[in-house]
Parts: structure tokens; C-alpha cells; sequence
């Protein structure tokens, strides 16, 4: 792995970051009512991201996904239109909520606020690539909560039995919104669902983006030969609420958020760079003022931008 | 008697409920610990205890699926899905078995159970957070679909829900949790199921509805009135069944009718109302019916414009009241 690639790397989890700490600052200064955040699963997504042919295999993301996208290309204007639902937004045109992601250009898939919908969806583009033999893998991403939903099982075992190039990627942050993983599921790791559907479960630090990278780029591999889906589960952790309506002091303690930030991926990986010398601390000043400009003309042009005409309320209900 | 929200009349009435009857629970998605994403069953599980007031996993067809199982077998189960949106996965349960369990046993078994969800828009929620689904539901014979108004009426029929024999959906419209506010009384009361309510008397037109939608023609008739234009409101309170009786009763005593509903309009249950005048009441009436509804939209989109295009709204009451007047 190039410096390059690891430096790419750690620019895209400091860009997401920087987009989400001015998502807040918006959402608290009355601009954006609603927030959802990739804060602290930064690692898991981008690590991952690196793995895939960008732009090209299919990812199927959910609302926890904004680093993700920004690594797959999405640009920090379109993430602020779409967060502002401006005309302009490529995501929905304003119609969805923030976070809910799809941008055919770059094969995201759009997606849906129902759980582990999308999990299907991923196995049936795998199922497209496996006929249409176009050297795509489809990857879904996915909470650790919503493998509780009978789509998330139905869609392991489809993609199982006809060996579909697809790879779960599960986002295990211990939380569904207040609902801790023990209350969940009575097992300890997501990855051990994958053994009861003939496949491989593959658990890896979600806070560190080269290991991520590694398995993800294994899965990849797998799934390109023709020996079908393997379940990826990243264990990481959300450092803000659930969403901007949330408050999470009810239900994890100040002590369990703060042992988890000695781990902030964004953190530990500047260091590892740094003591490596793999980034100088000039470099990382420069990056620090690019992501910083990016963050503000994304802010700038997305509140400049217009909003949706409610005559277009009708638009693509159907074909046209 | 106390001023309540319509919020905290339900979360009483699920206290009250508790206390009264130990074979009734509570669960669903962040109803414990949370107290419920809306804060409706906060302090719940402190009082009773996480046997019967339970975090369950995310997955509304276990949700639902077991609320039958609990219900056959002796419990008064009274889940929450944690948005109405997303009782999607849990359809199969709720029409193919509980809906269809007294009718297939030949009445040798029954579900009461009691399903709660917020639903309705205008809260920027988007397409997945501001659904109302009542009409899919009330074209379903064996289900009730319950949808109160007022906080006073959230009560009465929730209390009436959780005796039921029968599996009721019980519809709670966000935006009404904390701006709708009431007197409700301390003690247990019963609204029952099936009997609309005249919620304003009048004699020049009437608006039919239900939920939210009432006090936004609460609003409407208001302004009206000031305008010489004398409104009744009937609040349908159940959507099923359908008080005919008291449809026909209004449609007969102003001849014009306007049905009001956030839902979407094509397959909304203001056609059945309509339908139903038409059958019986045609001749009494002095001007077409007129439906106000949400547009025929997959579901309400999130920027502001777009979110205000599609609601209605007490100026668009108002609006096709008046129109409906001067026919
Ligand atoms: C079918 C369905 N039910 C309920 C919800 C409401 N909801 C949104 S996010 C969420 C928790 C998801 O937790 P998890 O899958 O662990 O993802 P995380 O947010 O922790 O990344 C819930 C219950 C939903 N979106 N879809
Ligand atoms: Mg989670």
C-alpha cells in the first residue's frame, strides 16, 4: 500500500468528519433539522471503500454512510444540498431525508429509511453481475440492529445459495439507537450469522481502515472467483447521538463514550501517519486547510442553492 | 381532571392500563430504557419492570408476530412500532393472521392486541417518517383502525383498544403528541369503537375527518365563522368501522360535504364516506361532495416546499370549505 493510498485514505476520513461537524453546527444553528452522522465509524467506511473498484462495484449504503459515500465520490456541495434539500441535491432533489443516500453515476444505490431492505437489493445487483458476468461486486452496508429484520437472513441465504459476488459489511456500533447488542441478539458477534448460511464471517476492528481494508479487499477477491458472499463485521462505535433528534445520555454512560474516544479512528490513524512518516505535519496542515475550504464552499453554494419548486410535488411518480 | 397533551394522555392511559391489568404488556423498538423515540412510554419500564415493559429486537414481524402468539396464549399485548412507516415488515402478520384468526378458527380463537404507531407528516420527516397508513389497514375486515383527535379522546379509546376482543391499530399523529393539549380526566373512561363524534355543531356545511385533521378544521371552521360561514365537524375517531349513521346524520342536516384526510386521496377512506352518502343520503345533499387530501404522491418528500405542498393544511380547509359554501 502506497503512502498515497494511506494518505487518501486519511483525507477522506478527516473530510467526512469535517462535513459532519458542520452538519451539527447547522442543525444546532436552526439551518438543518435533522442530522445523521458517520462520526467514529469513519475507519469502518472508507477502509472499506478503498477495497472496491470506486465508482464502479455497486455499495449500497444506509443513512450511518456519509465518510462511505465522500470516499466514493460523492463531493462535499452535493452532500450539503442534499442535507439542505435543495433542488440541486443528486441524491433525491430535496425528497428524502439527509442521509438517505443514491447517485446512480456512482453506483450508490438509492436507498430507503426501512432496515435491511437494502440487503437485498445488494444480492440482487450481485445477481445482475453473475449473469451479466460485468466484474462487479455489490457491497451492503448495514447496523448491527437491522440484522435482526428477517430481510437481513433471507438475503444472506439467497446470495449464499447462488454464490453472488456481494459482501456484507455490517457497521457493529453495540447500539440500535438506545437498544444495546445484547438485547439484539444472543450472540456475541454478527459474523457468527454467516456460518448458518454456508459462508464466511469475517470480524475486524472497524477503528482501524487498513485492517478493514484488508478483509474487505479479500472479500472482493472471493466474490470476484465465484465463491460467493462473505459477512464483514466492523466493530466501531457512534461518538454523537443516533441522530439530531436523539440523546443518548439515557442510555450509555459518559465513562463507555469517553473509553471509546481513547479509539477515535480520525485520531489514531493521523498518528500512526505521523509517527510513520508516512504524512509530515506540513502535509497534514495543508490537507487540514483543503478539507476546510471544501467544507465551506459546500456550505456556501448548498445555501445559495434553491430550494425544490412545489410544482414538481408530482414529478416522477412514474415514468416520464 | 387535568390539562394533558395528547402525549401525555396516552402515556397515562398506558400507565393507568398497566396498573388496572397485570396481564398487559408493552414492547417494541426503544420503548424501555428510551422511553420510546417520542418519549410516549417514558418511565414505564421504571414502574414496571422490564418483564412488561420490554426493549424488543428491531424486527416488526417478530414484533407483531409474537403480540399474537402473547395475546392467544393470555397477555394483553399492546406493541409499538416505532414508526408507522415501518409496519411494513410486520403486514403479513397483521392481515393474513391476526385480522384473519377469529374468522379461519370459526371464532375458536382471537387476538386482542393492541398495535400503537405514529404516523403522519409535517415534521420534516420525509418519505419514511411521515406515512399515514390507516387505509390500507381499514380495507381490512377483522382489524379496527382507531384514530384519536383529541387528547380527551386519546384516552377513552385507547382504554377501549386494550379491552377489545379484537386487534386494533391504534394511530397517533406526531404532530399532535405536543401541539394538541386538553382536558382529560384521572379516572378510567371508555370512548367506544364505532361512534364518531360531533366535535363542532353547525349548519351551512360539514367536514368530515379524523386525527390531526380535526382540530386543523377546529382552525378552519374558526376563521369561518368570522366570515359568516357555519361549519360542523364530525371526527369520524375510527376509520373501522365507519359510523355511518352519524356520516349520513351530518350529510342529511348541512346537504354539503367536505371529507378531509392527510392520506393520500386515490383509495382513501374519504372515498368510502363518500360512497356512502352517495348510496343513502344523495338527495339530501345541495352541492357535490368534495374531498380534500394528500396528493397521489408515493410519500410526503422532505425540503420545505415540497413537505408544504403536500399537507393539509388549516388555510387549505378553509379554502375548499369556502368554495364548498358559495356552490
Ligand atoms: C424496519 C425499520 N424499523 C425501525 C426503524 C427505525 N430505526 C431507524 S435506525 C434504527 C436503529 C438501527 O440500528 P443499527 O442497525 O444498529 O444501525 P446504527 O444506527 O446503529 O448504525 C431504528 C430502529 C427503521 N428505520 N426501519
Ligand atoms: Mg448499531
Amino acid at each position: 500500500m502506497t503512502p498515497e493510498f494511506q494518505k487518501d485514505i486519511y483525507y477522506h476520513m478527516a473530510l467526512a468528519r469535517a462535513v459532519d461537524d458542520r452538519m451539527w453546527i447547522l442543525n444546532r444553528q436552526g439551518r438543518a433539522p435533522v442530522v445523521y452522522s458517520s462520526n467514529g465509524h469513519e475507519a469502518a467506511q472508507v477502509g472499506s471503500a478503498f477495497a472496491l473498484n470506486r465508482g464502479e462495484d455497486w455499495i449500497v449504503p444506509y443513512y450511518r454512510d456519509l465518510a462511505l459515500v465522500l470516499a466514493y465520490g460523492m463531493t462535499p456541495r452535493e452532500v450539503m444540498l442534499h442535507l439542505l434539500g435543495k433542488a440541486e441535491d443528486p441524491n433525491s432533489g430535496g425528497r428524502q431525508m439527509p442521509a438517505h443516500w443514491g447517485l446512480h453515476r456512482l453506483h450508490i444505490m438509492t436507498t430507503g429509511s426501512v432496515v435491511a431492505t437494502q440487503d437485498i437489493h445488494a444480492a440482487g445487483l450481485a445477481l445482475a453481475s453473475k449473469v451479466l458476468k460485468d466484474g462487479r461486486v455489490s457491497v451492503a452496508y448495514f447496523g448491527e440492529g437491522s440484522t435482526s429484520q428477517g430481510e437481513f437472513h433471507e438475503a444472506l441465504n439467497f446470495a449464499s445459495v447462488h454464490k453472488l459476488p456481494v459482501i456484507f459489511f455490517c457497521e457493529n456500533n453495540g447500539y440500535a439507537i438506545s437498544v444495546p447488542a445484547r438485547k439484539q441478539m444472543a450472540v456475541m458477534d454478527v459474523a457468527a450469522r454467516a456460518s448458518g448460511y454456508g459462508m464466511p464471517g469475517v470480524i475486524v476492528d472497524g477503528n482501524d481502515p487498513l485492517k478493514v481494508y484488508e478483509v474487505t479487499k479479500l472479500a472482493r477477491e472471493r466474490a470476484l472467483a465465484g465463491d460467493g458472499p462473505t459477512l464483514i463485521e466492523a466493530k466501531t462505535y457512534r461518538f454523537v447521538p443516533h441522530s439530531s433528534d436523539d440523546d443518548d445520555r439515557v442510555y450509555r454512560s459518559r465513562e463507555e463514550v469517553a473509553e471509546w474516544k481513547k479509539r477515535d479512528p480520525l485520531v489514531t490513524f493521523e498518528k500512526y501517519l505521523l509517527d510513520n512518516q508516512i504524512l509530515s505535519s506540513e502535509e497534514l496542515t495543508a490537507m487540514q486547510q483543503k478539507i476546510k475550504d471544501a467544507v465551506n464552499d459546500a456550505t456556501d453554494y448548498a445555501e445559495k442553492a434553491a430550494l425544490p419548486d412545489p410544482s414538481t410535488l408530482g414529478l416522477y411518480v412514474y415514468h416520464q | 381532571m387535568a390539562v394533558m397533551t395528547y402525549l401525555e394522555a396516552i402515556r397515562e392511559t398506558l400507565r393507568q392500563e398497566l396498573r388496572r391489568d397485570d396481564r398487559m404488556i408493552i414492547y417494541g423498538e426503544d420503548v424501555g430504557v428510551r422511553g420510546g423515540v417520542f418519549r410516549v412510554t417514558e418511565g414505564l419500564q421504571a414502574e414496571f419492570g422490564e418483564d412488561r415493559v420490554i426493549d424488543s429486537p428491531l424486527a416488526e414481524a417478530a414484533i407483531v408476530g409474537t403480540a399474537i402468539g402473547a395475546a392467544i396464549n393470555g397477555l394483553r399485548p399492546v406493541p409499538e412500532i416505532e414508526f408507522a412507516d415501518f409496519i411494513f415488515p410486520a403486514i403479513n402478520q397483521i392481515v393474513q393472521e391476526a385480522a384473519r384468526i377469529r374468522y379461519r378458527s370459526n371464532g375458536d380463537f382471537g387476538v386482542p392486541l393492541v398495535i400503537r404507531a405514529p404516523f403522519g407528516g409535517g415534521v420534516h420527516g420525509a418519505l419514511y417518517h411521515s406515512q399515514s397508513v390507516e387505509a390500507l389497514f381499514a380495507h381490512v375486515p377483522g382489524l379496527k383502525v382507531v384514530i384519536p383527535g383529541t387528547p380527551y379522546d386519546a384516552k377513552g379509546l385507547l382504554a377501549s383498544a386494550i379491552q377489545d376482543e379484537d386487534p386494533v391499530l391504534y394511530f397517533e399523529h406526531k404532530a399532535a403528541y405536543r401541539s394538541l393539549k386538553g382536558e382529560v380526566p384521572d379516572e378510567r373512561y371508555l370512548i367506544p369503537i364505532g361512534k364518531a363524534d360531533v366535535k363542532r355543531q353547525g349548519n351551512d356545511l360539514s367536514i368530515i375527518t379524523y386525527g390531526l385533521m380535526v382540530s386543523y378544521a377546529q382552525r378552519a371552521a374558526e376563521t369561518l365563522e368570522k366570515e359568516g360561514i357555519s361549519v360542523e365537524i364530525l371526527d369520524l375517531r375510527s376509520i373501522r368501522p365507519l359510523d355511518g349513521e352519524a356520516i349520513l346524520e351530518t350529510a342529511k342536516k348541512t346537504g354539503k360535504v367536505l371529507i378531509v384526510h392527510e392520506d393520500n386521496l386515490t383509495g382513501g377512506i374519504g372515498g368510502e364516506v363518500s360512497a356512502l352518502i352517495a348510496e343513502h343520503a344523495l338527495f339530501y345533499l345541495d352541492a357535490p361532495i368534495v374531498r380534500l387530501a394528500g396528493p397521489d404522491v408515493p410519500a410526503m418528500p422532505y425540503s420545505p416546499p415540497l413537505e408544504h405542498a403536500f399537507m393539509v393544511t388549516p388555510d387549505k380547509i378553509a379554502e375548499a370549505s369556502r368554495n364548498l359554501a358559495k356552490f
